[in-house]
C-alpha cells in the first residue's frame, strides 16, 4: 500500500489533471463540509490539507464551509456535501443517515470537554448558577459544548434554561465565544475545550482575557461524517487519508497545525454521553411550555 | 538690570521684528484652528451620520433576530476596516439602545454592559436620551453636551416605521487634538522659516540703522571731549531723518569748531594785548628814572673829580642802566616813529643784511620781491619785520638749509612769507610764540634777548595787520599782512 502511494504520488503531481478527470468520471469533486468546530478561518491552512488529501486519495477536494452546523448537516442530508466535520450533537441526532468516518486525536484521545469561561476581571463566578440574569454567549444552536452542555447543566440544576440567563446570543463559532467573553460582551460564554486550548496556544493574548470556571465531563471529540450513501471507496480513500496522516511527516504538520494528535477510526458509541444529554434536553424543553 | 528699553536698536529690531512675526503667526494660526475646528465638526458630523445611517440599516437584521453577537460585529466593523487610518473619524464608543433606552449592544462591553442603563455610567446619555426623545421624525441627529468633551451622532433604527433601537456614536472631541497640532507645527514651522529669512533681514536692517546712529552718538560723546574732526564723523549721506540728523551735526561741529578757534585767537590776542599794554606801562615808568638816572651819571662823570673805583663803579652803573634802557625801548615798541615810505631799496637792503648770515651756514635762501613802487608804509617798521623773521629763520635752518623770502602786495595789503625747513615749532609752544621772553622764540639762537617775535607782533598789530604761523617738520612759515592806508593808494 504505502509502495503504491510512493509509486502514484508522482505520477499524481506531473499529470494531476488525468488524475482528476478519472475520478470526475466516477462521481466530480469530494465535497467536504467544515464547521467551527475548530478553527475554520485558517485559509491558507485549508489550502495545505487540501493538497495534501487531493494526493492522498488521488482526487479533487473541496471544502466547503458556512455560517452554522445546521446549513452543513443540512447539505450533508440533502447529498449536497460528500463528508463533513461536524459535531458529536448533530451527529447523535441524524445517526441513522451518517456514517461516523473519522474522530480526531486530542491530546491522544477522541475526546474533548466543554469549558465554561467568563472574563478574567470576574473572579467571583465559580460556577454557571452564578450567572443568573447575566449575558451569555452559545456560540451555535448544534453545538455540543457550545449550547447542549450547558443547557444539560441547567436543566439539571433545575434552572429553565430560556429564562435563567438575562439575555444570550449564539456567535455561531467557538472561537467568537472567546472574543465575545474577552470583549465583555458576555459575562460567560459556552466553548469547546479543545478550541480555547489551541486558541491558548495561537493566540494566548485572547485566551487571557478569559478565564475557565468549570470543565464538562469527557464527550466524543466532533468527528468526520459521510452521508450514507457516499461509495465505499471514497469512503475508505478519505478515511485511509485521515487515519494515515500522522504517519507522514507532511500529514504530522498538518494535524500540529490543527494542535491534533491524529484521527481514529471510532465508534458510534464513543457519542452516547452526548445522546444521553439530548434525551434529558428534550424531555425538559417538552416539560417547560407546559 | 539691562531694561528692554535701553538695548541697541541692533538688537531691538530684530527682536521687534520677531515679536511681529510670532503674533502674526499666532493669529494666523488661531483662526486656522477656528475655522479647522468648524469644519472638522462639520466633516464629522456628516460622515457620521452616513455612518450611522449604513449602520442603523444593516442593524436591522441582527436586532429583530436578536443577534447581538453580529450586532457586536457590525459596530465594531468601521474600526477594524482601517484602524488606523482614518482614526480621527473615528467613535470612540458606540451604542446601540433598545426601545427602553438599555443598552442593547456597544463598542465597549466593558464600560456599558448589555442591558444596563447608559445614563447611570455617563451623565451624557441622559442629554442623549432626551435629545432622542425629543424626535418628531426618524432622523440622524448631532448632540452636542456642555461640559462633555464628546459629540454624539444618534441615528434611529427603524424598521417598517417601527423604533427598533438607537444607535448612539460618541465622538471625542480630542480626535481634533492631532489636526490642531499638525496646523499648529505647520505654522510654527512657517513661523521659523520666516523668521529665518526676516531675522537675518532685520538684523541687516538694524544695522544699516543702529550702526550710524551709534557713531553719531559716539561722535557726539566726543564733542564733550574735544571737537572731532570733520572726516573722524562718519555719517550717512541720505535724504532721510538718519542724514538729516548726521548733516546737522556735521554742521554743527564745524560751527563750534571755528567757534573755538574764534576765541582761541581772542585770547591770544587778548592776552598779547594786555602783555603789551603791562610792558609799556613798565617801560614808561621805567624810561622816566632811568633817563634821570643816566643824566645824573653824565653830570657826574663832566664835574666830578673821580677816583679810579668810583670811575670803575660809574661805568659799570653807565652799562647797566644802558642795558636796561636797550631792554626797556625794545619792549617799548613805538610805531609812531617818523619814517619815510617804503621802497623797493628799502626791502632789497634786507636781503643783503641776511645774505651774509645765510651764506655763513651755506643754506641756499630764495628771495622773491615783487614791490616795484613805494608803498605808503613806515619803512622802518616794515624793515625790522624783515630783518627779524629772516633772522628767525637763519638761525632755524641747519648748515645748508633752505628758506625762502617773498614779499608781495595786493590791492590793499603788502605780504611777507618767511619759510625755512629747520625743526618745526611744537604746538605746545605755538601758543605763547608771540610773547616776550618766550621759550619759543628764541629757540636755537644764541644771544638772543627774546623779543624778536614779541617785536614783530607788535609792530604788526600796531599797523592794523596780522600775523600767523604754521609749523609742521620741514616747513615752518610766518606770513604777516599789513593794510595800506586807503588815502595814499
Amino acid at each position: 500500500m504505502r509502495r503504491r502511494n510512493v509509486l502514484l504520488l508522482p505520477l499524481a503531481a506531473a499529470l494531476p489533471r488525468l488524475a482528476f478527470a478519472q475520478r470526475d468520471e466516477a462521481g466530480g469533486d469530494i465535497r467536504i463540509g467544515l464547521t467551527p468546530v475548530f478553527l475554520d478561518d485558517q485559509v491558507a491552512f485549508l489550502n495545505d490539507w487540501r493538497a495534501y488529501l487531493e494526493a492522498r486519495i488521488r482526487a479533487p477536494v473541496r471544502f466547503i464551509q458556512r455560517g452554522s452546523y445546521r446549513e452543513i448537516v443540512d447539505l450533508l442530508r440533502k447529498g449536497e456535501l460528500d463528508f463533513a466535520w461536524v459535531c458529536g450533537y448533530p451527529f447523535v441526532r441524524h445517526l441513522r443517515e451518517l456514517r461516523l468516518l473519522a474522530v480526531p486525536l486530542f491530546r491522544g484521545k477522541p475526546l474533548y470537554r466543554s469549558y465554561l469561561i467568563v472574563p478574567t476581571p470576574d473572579v467571583r463566578t465559580r460556577s454557571i448558577l452564578d450567572l443568573r440574569g447575566r449575558v451569555f454567549a452559545y456560540s451555535d444552536p448544534d453545538s455540543n459544548s457550545g449550547y447542549l452542555y450547558p443547557t444539560y447543566s441547567l436543566v439539571k440544576l433545575n434552572e429553565r434554561p430560556s429564562a435563567f440567563f438575562g439575555r444570550t446570543f449564539f456567535t455561531w463559532a467557538h472561537r467568537k465565544v472567546v472574543d465575545a467573553v474577552a470583549a465583555g460582551l458576555a459575562q460567560g460564554g459556552a466553548v469547546d475545550g479543545y478550541v480555547w486550548e489551541t486558541l491558548q496556544k495561537l493566540q494566548p493574548q485572547l485566551t487571557v482575557k478569559t478565564r475557565v470556571v468549570d470543565k464538562s465531563p469527557e464527550f466524543g471529540f466532533p468527528p468526520f461524517v459521510a452521508r450514507q450513501s457516499v461509495a465505499k471507496p471514497i469512503f475508505a480513500d478519505l478515511q485511509r487519508a485521515l487515519l494515515q496522516m500522522s504517519g507522514d511527516a507532511e500529514g504530522k504538520a498538518l494535524l500540529q497545525r490543527l494542535n491534533l494528535d491524529g484521527f481514529a477510526a471510532g465508534e458510534d458509541k464513543l457519542f452516547d454521553g452526548i445522546a444521553a444529554m439530548v434525551k434529558v434536553v428534550d424531555a425538559a424543553s417538552h416539560v417547560a411550555p407546559a | 538690570m539691562l531694561r528692554l528699553r535701553d538695548l541697541s536698536f541692533r538688537y531691538k529690531i530684530p527682536l521687534r521684528g520677531s515679536v511681529l512675526v510670532i503674533i502674526t503667526a499666532l493669529a494666523v494660526t488661531v483662526s486656522l484652528i477656528l475655522r479647522e475646528y468648524d469644519e472638522l465638526k462639520q466633516d464629522l458630523i456628516a460622515n457620521a451620520a452616513s455612518l450611522g445611517r449604513v449602520l442603523a440599516k444593516t442593524l436591522i437584521t441582527p436586532i429583530t433576530h436578536d443577534d447581538v453577537w453580529r450586532a457586536f460585529e457590525i459596530i465594531n466593523s468601521p474600526f477594524q476596516a482601517s484602524p488606523r487610518q482614518n482614526a480621527q473619524q473615528e467613535a470612540e464608543v458606540v451604542l446601540v439602545l433598545d426601545p427602553r433606552q438599555r443598552v442593547y449592544v456597544s463598542t465597549q462591553p466593558n464600560q456599558y454592559p448589555v442591558l444596563t442603563d447608559p445614563g447611570r455610567i455617563n451623565p451624557d446619555f441622559y442629554a442623549v436620551d432626551q435629545a432622542a426623545a425629543s424626535y418628531k421624525e426618524f432622523e440622524t441627529r448631532s448632540v452636542e453636551i456642555p461640559d462633555s468633551d464628546k459629540i454624539y451622532v444618534v441615528t434611529p433604527i427603524v424598521a417598517d416605521g417601527v423604533l427598533l433601537g438607537t444607535l448612539v456614536m460618541g465622538y471625542s472631541k480630542n480626535v481634533f487634538l492631532p489636526r490642531y497640532l499638525a496646523i499648529a507645527q505647520r505654522a510654527a514651522l512657517v513661523t521659523l522659516l520666516a523668521m529665518a529669512v526676516l531675522i537675518p533681514a532685520s538684523w541687516y536692517w538694524a544695522q544699516r540703522f543702529a550702526v550710524p546712529m551709534v557713531t553719531l552718538a559716539r561722535s557726539m560723546a566726543q564733542v564733550a571731549e574735544r571737537i572731532p574732526d570733520d572726516d573722524e564723523i562718519t555719517v550717512e549721506e541720505s535724504q532721510d531723518e538718519l542724514g538729516q540728523v548726521g548733516a546737522a551735526f556735521k554742521r554743527m561741529v564745524r560751527e563750534l569748531r571755528e567757534k573755538k578757534s574764534l576765541e582761541r585767537e581772542v585770547m591770544l590776542s587778548e592776552r598779547l594785548a594786555a602783555v603789551g599794554r603791562l610792558s609799556a606801562g613798565i617801560a614808561h615808568e621805567i624810561n622816566n628814572p632811568l633817563g634821570g638816572m643816566l643824566n645824573a651819571i653824565d653830570t657826574f662823570k663832566h664835574h666830578g673829580k673821580v677816583d679810579p673805583v668810583s670811575a670803575r663803579t660809574i661805568s659799570l652803573l653807565e652799562r647797566g642802566l644802558l642795558q636796561i634802557k636797550n631792554t626797556v625801548a625794545a619792549l617799548l615798541v613805538e610805531a609812531k616813529v617818523e619814517s619815510h615810505p617804503l621802497t623797493r631799496q628799502d626791502i632789497e637792503d634786507t636781503h643783503t643784511l641776511i645774505q651774509a648770515d645765510a651764506q655763513r651756514k651755506h643754506a641756499s635762501f630764495e628771495w622773491e620781491d615783487d614791490i616795484l613802487d613805494t608803498l605808503p608804509l613806515p619803512s622802518t617798521l616794515v624793515r625790522q619785520i624783515l630783518i627779524n623773521l629772516m633772522l628767525n629763520a637763519v638761525h632755524a635752518i641747519e648748515e645748508r638749509g633752505r628758506m625762502s623770502c617773498h614779499v608781495y602786495r595786493d590791492s590793499g595789503n603788502l605780504h611777507i612769507v618767511v619759510r625755512n625747513d629747520g625743526a618745526h615749532i611744537p604746538a605746545e609752544r605755538m601758543e605763547y610764540l608771540f610773547e616776550p621772553f618766550s621759550t619759543g622764540s628764541n629757540n636755537g639762537r644764541e644771544g638772543g634777548h627774546g623779543l624778536g617775535l614779541w617785536v614783530t607782533y607788535q609792530i604788526v598789530t600796531q599797523l592794523g595787520g596780522d600775523i600767523t604761523v604754521a609749523s609742521e617738520p620741514g616747513d615752518t612759515r610766518f606770513s604777516v599782512r599789513i593794510p595800506m592806508p586807503l588815502q595814499n593808494t
